[in-house]
């Protein structure tokens, strides 16, 4: 599978497959939430309901030769990049075929120049090495970093932001700011702005409010391409919505006020677009992701050979 | 030739022969070469890949674990071994996890170079040997510089390992000659242990790496003509795993009385993690249990009688010898 590095903005409204993908990732997130509560899950979790619209846009922007990290809340990451809820599944249930033969779980992934880390701000510094060898190696290439709004509160984070800027430096850093750290809001544990802390370094920081899969790509394949032919960083902060708990019944907010983001969620905005397609598309991906989980649950334990 | 010229001289090598080789450090380029000058030359050879970085030792770490990940080798200079502390992260969660925590062996090439120890007045937080800090975490190799251990040699067995490594560089061994052993004392070096040994059977082993080995050295010099006491000196390159124990083990065998040396100050040390090991190998024919010599408890003073006083020198070293073995 190779695609361009840059992609035609026709080939990027909102397919069926884009949906699909993005309910696909909905349901994988649901159905662990759902084992979890069965106590079919062993340890911790993070889904990023109401957030799965950020990867999949992202990822026609980006290369299968792009490095992409991922964080604690990377299952969207990985589902976009891999389309594989069965290897993934397997990884968070230490079931044969696991991606990482179990060691790593839910927030330590590593397959074909993707790899996520559970430590916040971690990942930026190693990424800005990885755009240092693409930049000599590979022009045109870039890292591509997530993070949450939260891990700002990383130094870790400035000192990449400085590197990344100061050696010219193809590193796109995807901000999703959902607007809440675990229990803390944004207004809490930030002061200032994203936007100003990437102008601190110099560093383009572009803004994106909607959920359209499509407008997004618009607004940023040049701005992607940028960082591609200039080797340059970018900062693209989503404003995006948490729906679930943090990690799992550990949500702190009111129902009245998750109630209001749900209103916001893009899975509501596509059902009433086209609610025939949506809802065929939607009982596709549950079946889909339901008969995964039952043949994964069946798989004999994932086995750790090679260390 | 020193050993802090014997390094650079390595360094140099390993960057003409690696292209994807990277050095990156705070003020490691020319003309000022480092904070003690081993990168010096180095940028004005290869000035792509030896980076003058901001004063980012988290970040620097995780860019050479960013250029292992992708297949690249990478050297980072901690200005002072100190500041580690602040790479520390990078080193335990990152670098070191990597290399097994995605399932598979993921090779990560890549030294972390701390230059370590007191003895230069640098005061409490510039002067730390901070070797026991790192001890014990899978998947992270400790070395240290010896005199008698050539660097280049020891680069290419660090790289070999494919893991990270942190390699310590006592700070006072830059100015001194390598492998310089005088007579009735004479040296091998194999499996990446140095032996410094006398005819005929020793009283003890002193086990003491490459910072401590001269001052291990002179102690072992005064017991001999003072107190007739032989002791052979083992001198191991690499601290930590323990996986191949055979060299550093050869004359523990036959010993009944064993020291480890480091510059460590007191609590939770490498030796003790040694003395560990040892015990279960060879308790039944100990005369008793191996001996720690380290600095003492406290942080490590600046006034030079201050700092002399606190780290372990030659004469705690004789003092601690003769008193264990003549009571
Ligand atoms: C260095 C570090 N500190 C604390 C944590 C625990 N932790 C995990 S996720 C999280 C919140 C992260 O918030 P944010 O970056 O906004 O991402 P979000 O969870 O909202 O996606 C915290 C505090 C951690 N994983 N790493």
């Amino acid at each position: 599978m190779t695609r361009p590095a840059t992609i035609e903005t026709a080939e990027l409204g909102l397919d069926e497959a884009d949906l699909s993908l993005m309910l696909t990732i909905r349901a994988f997130e649901l159905k662990l939430l759902d084992l979890y509560g069965k106590g079919l899950l062993n340890g911790t979790t993070h889904t990023c309901l109401g957030q799965e619209y950020i990867p999949v846009a992202m990822e026609a922007l980006l290369d299968p030769r792009d490095r992409v990290f991922s964080n604690h809340r990377g299952h969207g990451h990985y589902l976009a990049r891999f389309r594989d809820p069965a290897g993934l599944l397997a990884e968070i249930m230490g079931r044969e075929g696991a991606v990482c033969n179990g060691v790593g779980g839910s927030q330590h992934i590593h397959r074909d120049g993707f790899l996520s880390t559970g430590v916040q701000g971690e990942s930026l510094p190693v990424g800005v090495g990885v755009a240092l060898h693409l930049k000599r190696t590979d022009p045109g290439r870039l890292a591509c970093v997530y993070i949450g709004d939260g891990t700002f509160g990383e130094g870790a984070v400035y000192e990449a932001f400085n590197i990344a800027s100061l050696w010219r430096l193809p590193l796109l850093v995807v901000v999703e700011n959902n607007g809440i750290a675990q229990s803390t809001p944004t207004s809490r544990h930030l002061a200032g702005s994203i936007a100003g802390r990437a102008a601190a370094f110099g560093i383009r920081h572009r803004l994106i409010e909607t959920s359209d899969v499509a407008e997004i790509r618009r607004t940023l394949e040049p701005l992607v391409s940028r960082v591609r032919s200039h080797a340059t960083p970018l900062v693209v902060e989503f404003v995006t919505r948490r729906l679930g708990p943090h990690s799992k019944g550990d949500d702190t907010r009111s129902a009245e006020a998750v109630r209001d983001l749900r209103e916001q969620d893009w899975y509501e905005r596509c059902a009433a677009a086209d609610p025939d397609r949506f809802h065929l598309l939607d009982a596709q991906a549950r079946a889909h992701v339901d008969a995964i989980a039952a043949e994964v649950m069946a798989r004999p334990p994932s086995r750790w050979e090679t260390r | 030739m020193r050993v802090g010229e014997n390094l650079n001289t390595a360094l140099a090598a390993l960057l003409a022969r690696e292209p994807n080789l990277y050095v990156l450090g705070e003020d490691v380029v020319d003309p000022y070469g480092g904070a003690f000058k081993i990168t010096r030359g180095l940028s004005t050879s290869f000035p792509d890949r030896v980076l003058s970085t901001p004063i980012s030792e988290n970040a620097i770490t995780g860019v050479a674990a960013g250029l292992a990940l992708s297949g690249d080798l990478a050297i980072v200079e901690i200005m002072f071994g100190d500041f580690a502390a602040l790479a520390f992260d990078q080193l335990l969660n990152f670098a070191s996890k990597s290399v097994s925590m995605y399932g598979s062996r993921l090779p990560m090439r890549m030294v972390v170079r701390c230059p370590v120890g007191g003895g230069r007045g640098y005061g409490p937080t510039h002067s730390q040997a901070l070797q026991k800090h790192f001890v014990g975490i899978p998947g992270l190799a400790l070395y240290e510089m010896s005199p008698f251990h050539d660097n280049l040699a020891v680069f290419e067995e660090m790289f070999a390992r494919a893991q990270p490594c942190v390699f310590f560089e006592d700070k006072v061994l830059y100015t001194r000659r390598m492998g310089a052993v005088e007579p009735p004392f004479s040296l091998t070096v194999s499996g990446g242990v140095a032996r410094v040994f006398l005819d005929g059977s020793p009283d003890c082993v002193v086990i003491a790496p490459g910072g401590t080995a001269h001052r291990a050295m002179a102690a072992m010099r005064s017991l001999l003509v003072e107190e007739e006491i032989g002791c052979t000196l083992v001198v191991p390159s690499r601290l930590y795993p323990f996986d191949e124990l055979d060299a550093l083990e050869a004359d523990v065998r036959t010993a009944r009385h064993v020291f480890v040396v480091e510059e460590s100050t007191a609590g939770g040390t490498w030796g003790a993690e040694v003395a560990h090991l040892l015990h279960q190998r060879h308790w039944g024919r100990l005369a008793r249990p191996v001996t720690l010599i380290h600095s003492a408890d406290g942080v490590v003073p600046t006034a030079a009688h201050l700092e002399r006083a606190a780290l372990v020198n030659e004469t705690t070293i004789h003092s601690v010898i003769r008193e264990t073995l003549r009571g």
